[in-house]
């Protein structure tokens, strides 16, 4: 699914940079990434999503060498496989629920919002508890709600890969565990890879493999940070 | 409806209270300037269409505009007073059809306008109710008179005393309206028409009294010499003219000398009118001839260099609206940065984020716009007496 080879990312006007000499995650797998703050997590997400673009080296996602597309192109592949999940939500305040999950089909024309996916997202936020809040704004929900939301949008567009950046870092313990819980199921269920960042290493538990930027190891796989 | 569109609407929704008061700002800046193009406009077509269906002026020499609006709408103090005489005179020299206008006194603070039956076809003024003054002591209204007061034929009007505090003063006549005049949008509707020697009456030239001739109470007659009586205050005459004391009213003084405030002169011929000018350019300086369209063109295009500073005014008021707007926008967009970065991860592009802004503006672009529309028009449907009543108020 995802295969980096001696990747180089430097943000402009920084120190920081990021380099991973190998890094091989497979179609179906569930990956956290943890590590201090400033270790390079979420570009490492942002990079994977087709948001950052490396200066250097391989980049594959799906068989597709993002440093070869262009901007339209790296939307396009971010809205068909690839699904956000953020820790502080994300949600637009002045949609309702229902219009946060349908958000993705709303601002890109390449997705055509047919009865199926409308069905399948009702069917999905009923599973979460969120069928009576549909029609509820953001601030009229509770934090877990609205991860659960947030959710509902990222899988809206049946992604192949999940990216949730401590999606469980606002959320008390009961919904920590759902959340986790929901991500699981919906990957497992559907063959989608799941990659998370977090800082919480008690949840580190349920995920096939961890990949520590602290401690610059990963199992099966190198990377190298230096700041 | 496409999805930035819904997008842009449910924002504007949401943030109402941002969005009325930019929506208000751009409603004010572009109302302003159209309200008073509007208004201009309407007042340019009224004054000067009035004024175009009222070919010559004549009265005493003084300000040319002060005299036209007097004729026109009886409102402004014309420069003086010219005598009936000049009515005779113009009459006898075929040159033009004269109609007197005799406009000081008031009644319930509308101008009393007294004239002949004249003026009426001058003007093509219908009666909707009533008759025409014939006798002294009628009046007939002008509709706005006539709803404004509530009155009816046969219903009675006060004149308006000159000063209150003034026992020796001119009495007030209780005049009988005979006839209201149908709506014709115009100073005529403002008014009470009387025929001129109401007018005089009221000015003090006549008036009626009891008979002195077999009258023996002493304290009534001071002196009876040659044929002559000399009454004492305690005779006082009649504020009211009716069918019994009629024949009392009588008036002192050549009627030929009495006092006019204005003269319409209805030409013939244009070669008529320039004759009846060459009188009054070589003739009688005390007199003055105006042509009513003329001067109040010159007025018009005074006014209109005035609205030239206006029109600046408000293209100053628009730019700092706009840059206003540019200000709010560029603000609203830093407080939206997470929202758009939120967007653009989720695979919405530069430009669609472009447009979903745009769409926001434009919609409260065209919701002002659609207020501006409908603030127009109704300015627009009221413009007409808004016009009416400031040209009166004059």
């Amino acid at each position: 699914m995802i295969t980096i080879n001696h990747l180089r990312f430097r943000y402009p006007d920084s120190e920081f940079q990021l380099v991973i000499d190998e890094l091989q995650i497979s179609a179906g797998e569930k990956v956290a990434i943890v590590g201090p703050s400033g270790s390079g997590k979420t570009t490492l997400l942002n990079l994977l999503a087709g948001i950052s673009v490396p200066e250097a080296g391989q980049l594959r996602v799906g068989g597709i060498e993002l440093g070869q597309l262009s901007d339209a192109q790296r939307r396009n592949f971010r809205i068909s496989n690839i699904g956000f999940v953020f820790q502080q939500f994300e949600l637009i305040d002045y949609l309702s629920a229902s219009d946060n999950i349908l958000l993705p089909y709303a601002i890109n024309s390449t997705l055509n919002l047919n009865r199926e996916i409308r069905q399948e997202s009702l069917a999905r936020a009923t599973a979460m508890g969120l069928s009576s809040k549909l029609a509820r704004l953001p601030s009229q929900l509770s934090q877990g709600e609205q991860q659960r939301v947030a959710v509902c949008r990222a899988l809206i567009n049946r992604p192949k890969l999940i990216l949730a950046d401590e999606p469980t870092g606002n959320l008390d313990p009961a919904n920590k565990r759902l959340i986790l819980e929901i991500l699981f199921e919906q990957a497992t269920a559907n063959g989608q890879t799941l990659i998370v960042v977090t800082h919480d290493l008690g949840i580190l538990a349920g995920f096939d493999r961890t990949i520590d930027f602290n401690l610059f190891r990963i199992a099966n796989a190198a990377v190298e940070s230096v700041t | 409806m496409s999805g930035t569109l819904k997008l842009a609407l449910k924002y504007i929704v949401y943030n109402q209270f941002k969005s009325l008061i930019l929506i208000g700002c751009i409603f004010l800046t572009a109302l302003l300037p159209i309200a008073i193009k509007l208004l201009l406009w309407q007042f340019n077509e009224k004054i000067l269409s009035r004024a175009d269906a009222t070919p010559i002026v004549i009265g005493v020499t003084g300000s040319r505009l002060d005299l036209a609006l007097h004729a026109l709408y009886f409102k402004t103090q014309s420069p003086g007073d010219v005598r009936m005489g000049e009515t005779t005179r113009i009459r006898e020299s075929g040159l033009a059809n004269p109609i007197p206008i005799n406009s000081k006194f008031t009644a319930r603070k509308y101008p009393i306008v007294g004239t002949t039956v004249d003026y009426f076809e001058f003007r093509e003024l219908q009666l909707s109710t009533g008759t025409l003054f014939a006798m002294l002591g009628e009046c007939v209204l002008g509709a706005s008179v006539a709803d404004a007061l509530q009155l009816r034929v046969g219903d009675q009007l006060l004149s308006d005393r000159e000063n209150v505090l003034d026992i020796a003063g001119l009495y007030p006549l209780k005049m009988r309206v005979v006839g209201i005049l149908a709506p014709s949008q115009s100073a005529d509707d403002h008014a009470v028409f009387v025929d001129l020697k109401t007018v005089w009456v009221i000015a003090g030239f006549g008036h009626g009294h009891q008979d002195l001739a077999n009258e023996t109470d002493a304290g009534k007659i001071l002196a009876r010499t040659d044929g002559r009586i000399i009454a004492s205050a305690a005779v006082l005459p009649f504020t009211e003219v009716t069918a019994e004391n009629l024949e009392s009213f009588h008036f002192h003084g050549d009627s030929e000398q009495f006092p006019l405030t204005a003269i319409i002169a209805i030409p013939p011929d244009v070669k008529s009118q320039t004759l009846l000018e060459g009188q009054y350019d070589v003739g009688d300086q005390a007199l003055q001839f105006v042509r009513p369209a003329e001067t109040v063109r010159e007025l018009m295009e005074m006014v209109f260099q005035i609205k030239l500073f206006f029109d600046a005014n408000a293209i100053l008021i628009a730019i700092s609206t706009l840059l206003l707007l540019v200000l709010v926008v560029m603000l609203s967009l830093r407080l939206r940065q997470r929202e758009m970065q939120t967007m653009f991860k989720i695979g919405c592009s530069r430009g669609t984020i472009a447009m979903l802004q745009c769409w926001e503006l434009a919609i409260v672009f065209a919701i002002a716009m659609v207020l501006v529309a409908v603030a127009a028009w109704g300015i627009w449907s009221i413009s007409g007496d808004l016009v009416e009543s400031l040209l009166l108020r004059t």
